[in-house]
């Protein structure tokens, strides 16, 4: 049995660890993403309480859906996916390298008030008017530079970390998230080019124009879903699945084969964004046949996660937080399904600029990354403060329950209203006139916009139990026993 | 360095050997169908590139011939082409002749119908019902420039006060308290006077001080009674429609800072037959004279 070898507590860096890992700021980290979390979740329903009854824009300038859109992607995307991100990556890489964050605590507490600040400054911006109005890149350049700074940091350090590991191999979650780490870097200097005017007013213009700007734009704007989303999220899963469900991974050469599928066809699937624009036809092609190769590489991920359960099934009875992250799994497949479907042009021709599209970027953002974060959460809280576990199971399937409710409602609402939208739109009466008016479609959606805030409802009540549990969980005082992780199962191979 | 493979009696197959927290890999084959539908895709996106446009020259097509220009223009000019009869008409004939003739007349409503939806009820409300603020209501008889069928094509041909018709509608009213014309005291008497007209004076000394103030500043455009002018675009004062409020604050304000209503000219923006389908609908909103 070669499984006790280096292993030693499962817990932090207790006797028997050969390396201090840094866990202060991943600590932190792991508190700013249930914060951004509540904060996004909380601005998401706002505004879609604002669609449904548009004199909850109050009148304000600051308090438009205009501005406050921005503030809830950002605070879901980069405040609690990109802090869920940097505190598992900043786990993990020193986990499975065997070795100290490369530039120790210092290094990651820079990353931790630099990232808090650029997602303060960032919102600040939005609800001031400040933004460059191109989709999930609004901050203006000032914000932009400064995140720079701070994520070459992240590279360094996450980098000099696999450099200095002491493992022969690099674990597949690190692959995923170096990716994400190294394409993030080079869609946010690439797609925020950008020309300061005026003394501090905080205005730019980017340097490309017209349709390659706006092709740029959904280079960056696929990719960060691509690879921001997706590539660093599936590196998530890939630590915390097998680990919560004490299996192998699945199967290697599927990690290999997906993960480099993967990389090169999300690169090229941008254009789909843009079919029947001015974006010329042959552009239109590549996005659709790329994204539609894009189907079996994401499923890789899906595969790998669900089968690493074979044999583990039982446990998602017994622990409510694999549950989570075996859910977000099947969200993951669902999406990554759609999404292709979606990408035919002449599905597209249907549901582009449709509700439909809002209820796919949702199905991915609450189901999976919202789930596989919350799985990883409620796995790290008690390793990182030293628990024997959660202060209560059972709220977590009340989180559990009430999420997946809440994603049902939300998805379900938009699907009816995407498609009836696209339908309503392409009507045609008997004498060649349009059906509808813009605003008769308008007026049709409402149900469901009410509808779809209260799914919102459902996913932050759910969120706001999960806060409550990890707050008792940190404060009760069961210290956990260092305890080895053996994986049931394994037995070595010249014993058969 | 825990490298040692072994073997996992759950699924059968064996580990790579490497170990990472105490996490493994299985060694498992890709699955078949995986790899197959995988494929499959690979070659549809092939037979995909050959078929449509896919290279970066100008004027590279696929095997199809296949533009997004080419195929949405016949689509265009097919639609055009059975709409046109029926739009010939309705350019040439006038309003009248639409609405008396039947066939016309449920053609040129039905256009006319979604033409106001998608145009006009941002302003002027899904039946024509108006909106405070100034966007008159087009489902009663009290007209400010008429509801003849000509008057009503020429408001939205030209629209009003927008500079961007030489015909549009509308002469600007004197900002009277602004413009020294009328003393803040003289504003409020001619208000109190106006509001008279309807029988809702409340300060009868102040609407008889009035009287000759609008006898001499606004009769020449509202009628000695306030009963209106539509040559002048002067709404009716003696009645109970009010574009910006009938209370007293608002008729001050009325008068001593002016209201100057606009409206885009639809002449240049929608095909004349649109215009004619639109004057036919409004027409019969409710207020057709």
């Amino acid at each position: 049995m070669a499984v006790a070898g280096y292993a030693g507590p499962a817990t932090g860096h207790g006797p028997g660890r050969d390396f201090d890992m840094v866990e202060g700021p991943i600590r932190a980290f792991a508190i700013a993403t249930i914060f951004w979390g509540v904060v996004g979740f909380l601005m998401g329903v706002l505004i879609a309480s604002q669609l449904a009854w548009p004199l909850l824009n109050l009148d304000l300038e600051w308090t438009t859906f205009g501005r406050l859109r921005p503030v809830h992607t950002s605070a879901v995307i980069f405040a609690f996916g990109g802090n869920a991100l940097i505190c598992t990556s900043l786990y993990v890489v020193q986990r499975t390298c065997r070795a100290r964050l490369f530039g120790g605590e210092d290094m990651g507490w820079f990353l931790f008030w630099g990232y808090q600040f650029f997602i303060v400054t960032a919102a600040l911006g939005y609800v001031l008017g400040v933004t460059q109005g191109k989709e999930y890149a609004e901050p203006e350049w000032y914000v932009d530079l400064f995140l720079t700074v701070v994520w070459v940091a992240y590279l360094i350090a996450f980098g000099g970390t696999i450099l200095r590991r002491q493992e022969p191999h690099i674990y597949v979650a690190n692959w995923f998230y170096l990716a994400f780490i190294i394409t993030i870097a080079m869609l946010h200097l690439v797609n925020n080019f950008a020309l300061p005017v005026g003394g501090g007013v905080g205005k730019s213009y980017i340097v490309w124009s017209g349709v390659q700007d706006a092709m740029i734009q959904w280079w960056y704007g696929h990719n960060a879903v691509g690879f921001f989303l997706t590539a660093g999220f599936l590196g998530m899963m890939y630590y915390f699945i097998p680990k919560q469900a004490e299996r192998p991974v699945y199967s290697y050469r599927l990690s290999i084969v997906h993960f480099w599928t993967l990389i090169f066809l999300y690169i090229w699937a941008g254009p789909h964004h843009l079919h029947y624009t001015a974006l010329p036809d042959w552009a239109q092609t590549l996005g659709m046949v790329f994204s539609v190769m894009l189907w079996m590489p994401s499923w890789g991920g899906m595969i790998n996660g669900l089968m690493t359960l074979s044999g583990a099934w039982d446990k998602l009875r017994t622990n409510p937080a694999l549950r989570f992250s075996v859910t977000s799994v099947g969200f993951y497949g669902m999406s990554t399904f759609e999404g292709p479907v979606m990408s035919i042009k002449a599905v597209n021709a249907l549901s582009h600029y449709t509700d439909w599209t809002i209820g796919h970027v949702h199905s991915g953002a609450m189901g999976w990354v919202g789930f596989v974060s919350f799985g990883a959460m409620y796995y790290l809280f008690p390793k990182l403060w030293r628990k024997t576990g959660l202060y209560s199971d059972k709220l977590v399937s009340w989180h559990f329950w009430l999420a997946t409710l809440g994603i049902v409602f939300y998805i379900t609402a938009m699907w009816v209203s995407g498609i009836m939208q696209g339908l309503m739109w392409r009507a045609y009466d008997e004498l060649g006139f349009l059906q509808y008016s813009f605003v008769e479609t308008v007026e049709a959606m409402h149900p469901y916009y009410v509808i779809r805030m209260l799914g919102g409802l459902l996913y932050l009540s759910g969120a706001l139990i999960m806060v409550y549990n990890l707050w008792m969980t940190v404060r009760s005082s069961t210290l956990a026993e260092a305890a080895p992780a053996a994986q049931p199962g394994l037995v070595p191979a010249a014993a058969e | 360095m825990p490298t040692k493979v072994e073997k996992d009696s759950i699924t059968g197959q064996e580990t790579t050997g490497h170990e990472w927290d105490g996490l493994k890999e299985l060694n498992t084959p890709l699955p078949k169908w995986w790899l197959y539908v995988f494929y499959a895709t690979i070659l549809f996106s092939l037979v995909w590139v050959a078929l449509y446009p896919a290279l970066p020259f100008s004027g590279a097509t696929g095997v199809t011939g296949w533009t997004a220009r080419g195929a949405l223009g016949p689509e265009l000019e097919a639609e055009r082409a059975a709409r046109e009869p029926m739009l010939a008409k309705l350019r040439e004939a006038t309003p009248e002749q639409i609405a008396a003739d039947p066939q016309l007349r449920a053609f040129a409503l039905a256009g006319g119908r979604i033409a106001f939806a998608n145009n006009c009820a941002g302003c002027h409300g899904a039946g024509g019902q108006g909106a405070p603020g100034g966007f008159p209501s087009l489902a009663d008889d009290d007209w400010i420039f008429g509801g003849s069928f000509d008057a009503i094509q020429h408001s939205i041909r030209h629209g009003v006060r927008n500079g961007e018709s030489e015909e549009a509608r509308g002469i600007a009213m004197p900002r009277f308290q602004v413009d020294g014309l009328l003393t803040a005291a003289q504003v409020g008497d001619v208000a109190e006077h106006v509001l008279s007209l309807t029988g809702r004076a409340t300060d009868q000394a102040a609407a008889g001080r009035g009287a000759p103030l609008f006898a001499e500043q606004c009769a020449s455009c509202h009628g000695e009674k306030g009963e209106g002018n539509r040559d002048m675009g002067a709404p009716r004062l003696n009645d109970q429609v009010w574009l910006y409020g009938g209370d007293k604050a608002s008729v001050v304000r009325s008068i001593g800072w002016s209201r100057a209503g606009v409206m885009p000219s639809w002449g240049g923006r929608l095909d004349p037959a649109v215009v004619n389908m639109l004057t036919v609908y409004v027409h019969t909103l409710g207020g057709g004279e």
